[in-house]
């Protein structure tokens, strides 16, 4: 793939001769975080989660900037378990000026905090939480992966439309279940709908073998309602819990009916082409932390693409105006959040095999722009740093 | 003789509909093109295809159609007459739109998974050259003349200016985000592209390949961001540009000269590319999510009727049967 890269970039060649050169340098570090042991072994996480995506945007970027006179280089750098990641990061930015960061929230905003990070860009390509977007806000990162909350406020979305008004939910115990389930909560009571009973899974058995006895008399105390939403961000129980309610309701959230940021069902708006391409070169489909890498690698290529520059503060500054907008394959021109550096993107709800809805939905409008219908919006921000 | 009468009466009725002048469009989901009458507005024939035909041109003498079969990663070569598959064209990986040299040999082929348009010979069926492009090429035109050959591509978003004689880049300018079609007009005075995300279509003085306008789309009650310009094409004499509008839902009638928006017409759902009749009274749209063509009168700039294909109708090409 590189190679491949690489060689493209050599020929550049033919077509302009005399433009401007600038070669813009990105890091992609990754801190490893510990991954709790899941009760299916099903679906192993890929060894490239993420720099997957990022390859596949740098590729992007090359073929067009070989028509340019613009080159793009990306290194990786992988921080095991117990190693310093601020040193990896110091490293990293005395050479990259972009950096690509998979690390934990406190390890983000660490990184964006060191003295070497003050005027680079950062981006967060695997963090959903809130604060990083809120209070915790930090002027030099942006983020290109959604925020818990605009995935469920676009699952609730998808509820309004379809009247299932009367949810009941299962949070499992990491805090990245809990933390799904807060932002749940949160667009629940966001969209006037109704949380009757939650309950916590707490289990220590192994449901692949007795899923169909525990699990409807787990759900059975629910009582009734018209879905159950399942907090299980790390999918370790969620899929026996379909199909084994004591009632017969859908189950959505983490499994079910998902939303996500990407999807390999998704092949409207062109988005078959980026699937194709990404299959390609690795060898699997194209999971949402690919889709951030991507987008946060095309981010930069569209801001050097339209401004010839490769200096972080101008192309911040372009990233954050009117003018920047970037295809995503999504259905509509992706662009930032002004006020908090997330990039506003349409939500996919999927089952394993279609798409089932994109959010925004109709009807829910928005005075400025109907993709800040999902996710924290600017009156509510707590975020100073852009201000 | 009354006998003889009905009898030519009889033969006249039959060759009536035979005598009319067609649509053919290609069915991208249902691996088919429909033949539509145009006197009529029927559906009168449907015919199997390679997989997700998009790109559909005839020949100069309209003897022989072109589609391209994407998933067959081929250009199928068919016989109008009878609907059958003469044979396949070399056409690199993915073809997904092409357009036929004024010579009536060349084809050029934009290969949407490779960044590559092919420039294939029609005649030997050899591929006579691959030209390095942006990433996802799309939209294809040639100058009157033939000298210039152009192509579009989403990502990089860019327009590419193909020297044909030395098959080699000479410039190559960027537009808004995903270009999808290009169209010379004025006798190839002025290159036009139309840039899906960006929403926008820019209006290239071809001599110099430096922009002259940009034209921008505004449709009430729709927000700016589904309003996407897709295919387009251009009434008798380029005096108006009629631009489908993606997932607006709406074609819009564009004054070529002063590059003002004048109408906008209701179609079918996500309106994608268009072909005029012979002489460009009607227009026919296709819609790929509600799957029909759409029929605008073009004199009173009005939708007349709806035309059920097959599943997402992409491209149109007009064919004289006499």
């Amino acid at each position: 793939m590189l190679n491949r890269m690489l060689c493209a970039a050599a020929l550049l060649c033919c077509a302009q001769a005399a433009v401007a050169e600038v070669a813009v340098s990105i890091g992609h570090l990754r801190v490893a975080q510990p991954l709790p042991p899941t009760l299916s072994n099903l679906d192993p996480v890929p060894g490239d989660l993420g720099l997957a995506g990022a390859l596949t945007g740098l590729s992007d970027n090359a073929t067009t900037g070989r028509f340019l006179g613009h080159s793009y280089a990306l290194s990786d750098r992988d921080v095991p378990e117990g190693d310093d990641p601020l040193s990896a990061a110091r490293t990293m930015l005395a050479e990259h000026r972009f950096l690509l960061l998979d690390a934990a929230p406190e390890v983000q905003l660490a990184i964006a905090d060191l003295p070497e990070a003050e005027g680079a860009l950062l981006f967060n390509i695997s963090e959903g939480a809130g604060h990083l977007r809120d209070a915790e806000c930090r002027a030099n990162l942006l983020h290109t992966l959604p925020s818990d909350a605009m995935r469920t406020d676009a699952l609730a979305q998808v509820l309004v439309q379809k009247r299932w008004t009367d949810l009941a939910l299962i949070t499992g115990t990491h805090p990245d279940d809990i933390a799904y389930a807060d932002a749940m909560r949160r667009s629940l009571s966001k969209f006037g709908l109704k949380l009757r009973k939650e309950k916590t899974w707490a289990f220590d058995a192994d449901m692949r073998r007795n899923a169909s006895q525990e699990v409807p008399l787990f759900t059975q105390d629910l009582g009734d309602y018209d879905a159950l939403i399942v907090a299980d961000e790390l999918h370790d129980f969620g899929r026996y819990v379909l199909y084994n309610t004591w009632v017969a309701r859908p189950v959505i959230g983490s499994e079910g009916l998902s939303p996500v940021g990407w999807s390999p069902v998704i092949e409207q708006w062109g988005a078959a082409q980026l699937q194709s391409r990404f299959a390609e070169a690795h060898a699997r489909d194209m999971a949402p932390e690919d889709y951030a890498a991507w987008a946060a690698l095309r981010t930069i290529g569209e801001a050097v693409t339209r401004t010839g520059s490769a200096d972080p503060a101008e192309l911040r500054a372009y990233i954050l105006s009117e003018a920047f907008e970037l295809a995503g394959f999504k259905g509509r021109p992706l662009s930032y959040r002004r006020w908090n550096g997330q990039l506003r993107q349409p939500i996919a709800v999927v089952h394993p095999r279609a798409l089932v809805a994109q959010a925004p939905l109709d009807g829910f409008l928005h005075r400025v722009n109907e993709l800040d219908t999902i996710g924290l919006d600017e009156p509510e921000s707590k975020c100073e740093a852009f201000r | 003789m009354k006998t003889m009468t009905a009898l030519v009466t009889i033969l006249t009725l039959a060759a009536v509909p035979a005598l009319a002048d067609e649509i053919w469009v290609t069915n991208e989901k249902d691996d088919t093109v429909s033949v539509i009458d145009i006197e009529t507005l029927e559906v009168i024939k449907t015919y199997p295809t390679g997989e997700r035909p998009r790109g559909i041109t005839f020949s100069k003498d309209f003897s022989h159609l072109y589609i391209c079969a994407s998933d067959s990663d081929a250009v199928q070569v068919m016989d109008p007459e009878t609907g059958e598959i003469l044979h396949d064209l070399p056409s690199g990986e993915d073809p997904e739109q092409f357009v036929l040299h004024p010579d009536d040999v060349h084809l050029y082929i934009a290969n949407e998974d490779d960044a590559i348009t092919t420039v294939v010979d029609t005649r030997s069926r050899k591929v006579v050259a691959q030209i390095d492009v942006g990433v996802e090429p799309e939209g294809m035109a040639v100058s009157p003349d033939g000298k210039i050959a152009i192509t579009t591509s989403e990502t990089t978003n860019m327009a590419h200016w193909i020297d044909t004689e030395t098959q080699q880049l000479f410039a190559n300018t960027l537009v808004d985000s995903r270009p999808r079609h290009a169209e010379f007009i004025k006798d190839g005075a002025e290159m036009w592209v139309s840039s899906e995300i960006g929403g926008t279509i820019t209006v290239f003085d071809t001599a110099t390949q430096t922009e002259k306008a940009k034209i921008a789309f505004e449709v009430k009650g729709v927000h700016p961001d589904r309003v996407q310009p897709v295919g387009f094409e251009f009434t008798a004499g380029d005096s108006h540009a009629y631009v489908a509008l993606g997932p607006s839902n709406h074609v819009a009638v564009v004054n070529a000269d002063t590059y003002e928006v004048e109408d906008y017409i209701l179609v079918g759902r996500r309106v994608w590319h268009m072909e005029f009749n012979r002489d460009r009274s009607r227009l026919f749209t296709t819609n790929g999510v509600s799957g029909d063509v759409t029929v605008i009168d073009v004199a009173n700039r009005e939708a007349i009727k709806s035309i059920k294909v097959g599943r997402f109708p992409w491209g149109a090409a007009f064919r004289p049967t006499e």
